[in-house]
């Protein structure tokens, strides 16, 4: 077949670098050579001329370091950091991970104490901070701009060179014509070159037409040589330096960024201040100062569920509608959903989830109100069976009191008197809780979960069975703690509350564009075709001219024939050759059909391929 | 609820039509083999040994009946292609019947149609088929044919079976116009990269032959794949674009997560197994332009690159409890 080597690969694979032309130690890529330069006998094994550079480190110090960035900034060495890193990225989702879920994190500790310690000293939980992860991905960029700095100059001064002369012999490239023609090869050499070069305003290829004396048994010839497709470097070489730029507006984000927490219920706000939020994280180049001091308040919160048998109870919207108040005052009413943030001052708010605060009372033996509050009930399933803690320190006498409870926003409790939510929207709310008296332990001055209840050291209350007493409280009723210890309230309306997501970094937009740039960049280095196009005319001994081009590409280039092909194409042909045109290298069905036209010769290459 | 049905239907008739086609693929290249066991046997007339071979080594397949007519195929000297003409025939008609199916499925359930893993079966099955047609219009790629319609069949009875959820409406989170463009895009790349795989595959076993290895010896269909030069070739151009819209799918993914849960990267399991997808990708081009790493070498990161493809879509969705556990199973 035609195409059975890749074009050009072993043709010039051995050829001497052009001086002065930077190409990364490894790289396999027959442009990187200067095509016209003489060849070295062949059969040389590939690892010739350059890969003779890493194999010996010079002498001293110097030499070594040397030796070292030629190895770093070597093709092989990035291949093989590529791979590192792929593999280096896989135990961070196979393990859990602290900055996502450092419960689970613990629960692993505590399942595999032994294996789990040493993972944890090696970094395994915080792999994509772990030292290991870092090393490769910075040695990973350094490697890319030890490759890309030299690379971007190369390049600089291959845009203002001319291209490439005209090789001595045609024979060995993989596209090659010839024509026949009565033009003078001056003229020859114009219109090739006008045609090559294409509309004026966006030339196609950059050409170059030169005289070349007689040499040996080659009478005198004008030539033309001609390149396109630098954009396909420029578009390479944009690509990795995006990559350098994405990691470092990535870094600066991690520096500048701030993120706060907070839950609010309906009819109340906060304010942006660090001290109103319940978790707040930060970089460590964050000053409080940046925080803009807006406030907010949560005005109604709605949300729809799937009624339909399908896909019963699934969630299908959540709106917060919400009036943020600006520093100078002025309001303005909005609305956060799930992938419709609010954007305020520079901060995104994020609607992140969403629940019951019940208002629960308890009033304590003496007929004090002990504790009024709303507290939020986190939901547990797609039902919004939802868990929430009740502490009452402040008794006026005897025991503290503690209550565990589960919300459920529709119950049906059956006839052993469990209940359980058959909806997630509030049809039929019932509060269960059980009751513990005791030493909460909050004057010990440890901080603890406000969303959990240490029961350890705690008196559950029991009914005659010895069974854990379990409350059943509906909405505006109050209901007699067992044991004397009170009455339990539950207020009227159940507020929803929503966890609100507030996040500030300043390196989005530099993130999004080095993105951007990064995709452009590989996408024109990947589509671009790069060529090289030579033509010589000389005068045969018939007076004729008789013009010979051949092509080269960068990689694989089935259109390369093509454009060898249209270059000639504006020649008349001479009606004096009876010799049929010269075909290419082994493609004897192609040759004959590409006097025809242009497109014919490759059309007919890729029917050889169809048998 | 009517064209939920009638959707899954086609999807049956699509997956039928695929394994029907992959038959006749497989006995058009078992024709080509046989036709080349018998130019080497000169006591044969060289005429009859096609049409004779054919039938000898040819599965029990409509193609290798019918390729047995009076007319052999234009293309081939001695061997008819017919199996290889109803295999493509076939083809077409599964990637119609199936874009029909997804069409339907998206009336039905009132949204993009590929919200699930099920889905996400169907159409990525469709763009694979559809790429490879597609391809045939412009050279020779019928070897191809019998693996990406084998594979196209396998995924969706597998779809149909493991994956298969009611159409019906989607949770907030996935109600966004960045659902129909990063998922998409994934999927189109997903397809693309399909067809990349069985192209490379195929250049390593070819190569394997070329060099002698004892157990392809007996695969001499192998001898009629287009040369491992060219299938690297192919390869190489299929993965370049899948690979460019993998990046877009991470720029897209990353831009949606921004919105949607606040942050644009927070590796999980999902984000993670992209991003190993996408350096093992980068690594295969890296490698095709690295001295000692191209051809042989470089096609075994596609082979490892659509592993870790196929693990992205099955094993962190079924396996790991991450934020992208969208597949709508439980
Ligand atoms: C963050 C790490 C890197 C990534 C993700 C990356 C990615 C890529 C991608 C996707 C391409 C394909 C574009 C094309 O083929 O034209 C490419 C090409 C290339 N990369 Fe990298 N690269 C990285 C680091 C490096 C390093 C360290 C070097 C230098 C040693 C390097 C040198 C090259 C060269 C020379 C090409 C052009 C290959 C060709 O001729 O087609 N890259 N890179």
């Amino acid at each position: 077949m035609t195409d059975d080597q890749k074009p050009g690969a072993d043709l010039t694979a051995r050829a001497r670098p052009r001086p002065g032309r930077y190409v990364p130690h490894g790289i396999d890529d027959e442009f990187a050579e200067d095509a016209g330069a003489t060849v070295p006998p062949s059969g040389t094994a590939g690892d010739g001329e350059r890969g003779r550079e890493p194999a010996l480190p010079g002498i001293g110090v110097p030499g070594m370091l040397r030796w070292t960035w030629r190895q770093l900034t070597s093709m092989r060495v990035a291949l093989m950091l590529l791979m590192l890193l792929a593999v280096a990225a896989v135990p961070g989702s196979i393990l859990p991970q602290r900055d996502q879920d450092a419960g689970a994190v613990a629960e692993y500790l505590g399942d595999n104490p032994t294996l789990g310690e040493w993972l944890d000293r090696f970094g395994f939980f915080d792999v994509y901070t772990s030292v290991w992860f870092s090393a490769v991905y910075l040695l990973l960029f350094v490697s890319l701009v030890g490759c890309i700095v030299p690379r971007t100059g190369a390049h600089w001064r291959a845009l203002r060179a001319r291209p490439p002369r005209v090789p001595s012999r045609f024979a060995r490239f993989p596209a090659q014509a010839s024509v026949t023609t009565d033009l003078a090869p001056g003229d020859v050499v114009d219109r090739v070159a006008t045609k090559l070069r294409g509309p004026r305003l966006l030339p196609t290829f950059r050409v170059d037409r030169r005289g070349e004396p007689a040499r040996g048994g080659r009478p005198a010839a004008r030539t033309v040589s001609a390149e396109r497709g630098y954009l396909r470097e420029t578009g390479n070489l944009l690509f990795h330096l995006a990559l350098l730029g994405l990691l470092v507006s990535v870094a600066m984000g991690q520096m500048l960024h701030y993120r706060g927490q907070a839950i609010v219920t309906e009819g109340r706000g906060f304010a942006n201040a660090v001290v109103d939020y319940d978790t707040f994280d930060k970089g460590s180049w964050f000053q409080a100062s940046s925080l803009v001091p807006f406030s907010m308040t949560l005005d109604a919160f709605d949300s729809e569920f799937a009624s339909e048998t399908v896909a019963f109870a699934q969630a299908r919207d959540f709106t917060a509608h919400v009036t943020v108040t600006e520093p100078d005052g002025t309001r303005r009413a909005e609305q956060i959903k799930v992938n419709h943030p609010l954007v305020t001052d520079g901060a995104k708010i994020y609607l992140q989830g969403n629940g019951f605060a019940p208002e629960i009372t308890v009033t304590d033996a003496d007929g004090e109100v002990a504790f009024s509050q709303r507290v939020p009930f986190l939901p547990e399933d797609q039902m919004y069976t939802s868990r929430g803690v009740v502490k009452v320190p402040d008794v006026s006498g005897g025991d503290q009191i503690g209550l565990i409870g589960y919300f459920l926003p529709t119950a049906v409790v059956d006839d052993d008197g469990n209940a359980r939510s058959t909806f997630p929207q509030p049809l039929d709310p019932l509060l269960v809780l059980e009751v513990y008296r005791g030493d909460l332990g909050l004057d010990d001055g440890v901080p603890r979960n406000v969303y959990q209840l240490d029961t350890a050291s705690l008196t559950p209350s029991v009914d005659e069975n010895g069974d854990r007493l379990k409350l059943l409280v509906r909405p505006g009723e109050s209901v007699e703690l067992p044991d004397g210890l009170g009455t339990v309230r539950l207020g009227e309306d159940v507020p929803r509350y929503v966890a609100l997501d507030l996040r500030h970094d300043p390196s989005l937009a530099f993130v999004l564009t080095f993105a951007l740039l990064a995709l452009g960049g590989l996408a024109l280095s990947l589509f671009t075709p790069r060529r090289r196009v030579w033509v010589r005319a000389v005068v045969s001994d018939d007076g004729t001219t008789v013009v010979e081009a051949a092509g080269l590409a960068r990689g694989d280039d089935t259109g390369l024939q093509g454009e060898v092909d249209r270059a000639l194409s504006v020649l008349p042909v001479s009606d004096a050759a009876d010799e049929p045109p010269r075909a290419g290298p082994a493609d004897d069905a192609g040759g004959a059909g590409r006097e025809a036209g242009p497109d014919t010769g490759s059309a007919a290459r890729d029917e050889t391929t169809k048998d | 609820m009517e064209m939920a049905n009638l959707s899954v239907l086609l999807v049956w008739a699509a997956a039928t039509a695929l394994a029907i086609a992959m038959v006749a693929f497989a006995a058009d290249l078992a024709r080509l083999s046989g036709a080349r066991v018998a130019e080497r046997d000169t006591a044969r007339e060289s005429a009859m040994v096609g049409a004779g071979a054919g039938r000898v080594r040819g599965a029990p397949a409509p193609g290798a009946t019918a390729g047995r007519g009076p007319g052999d195929g234009p293309e081939g000297d001695a061997v008819s292609r017919k199996g290889a003409g109803i295999g493509m025939s076939l083809s077409w008609l599964a990637a119609a019947m199936l874009l029909v199916a997804i069409v339907l499925r998206g009336i039905a359930s009132g949204r993009t149609p590929w919200a699930n893993m099920y889905e996400f079966t169907l159409v990525g099955t469709f763009v694979a088929v559809a790429v490879f047609v597609g391809v045939c219009l412009v050279r020779e790629a019928r070897f191809l044919g019998a693996f990406v319609t084998g594979l196209g069949a396998v995924f969706l009875v597998l779809g149909q079976n493991a994956f298969f959820v009611a159409a019906t409406g989607v949770q907030p989170a996935l109600q966004n116009y960045w659902l129909v463009i990063h998922v998409g895009v994934a999927i189109i790349a997903t397809g693309i990269l399909t067809v990349a795989f069985v192209t490379s595959v195929l250049q390593l076993l070819r190569d394997s032959r070329d060099e002698g290895t004892p157990w392809l010896g007996r695969w001499g269909w192998l001898d009629h794949t287009p040369s491992p030069g060219t299938m690297e070739a192919l390869s190489f151009r299929l993965n370049a674009v899948a690979f460019v819209l993998w990046t877009f799918t991470i720029i897209g993914g990353a831009i949606w997560a921004e919105d949607a849960w606040g942050r644009y990267w927070g590796w999980d399991p999902k984000e993670v197994w992209s991003f190993v997808v996408w350096v093992v990708y980068a690594a295969y081009l890296h490698a095709r332009t690295t001295r000692g790493w191209s051809g042989r070498r470089a096609a075994w990161f596609v082979v490892a690159g659509y592993a870790c493809v196929l693990f992205n879509f099955t094993g962190v969705n079924l396996i790991f409890n991450g934020l992208h556990s969208y597949s709508g199973l439980s």
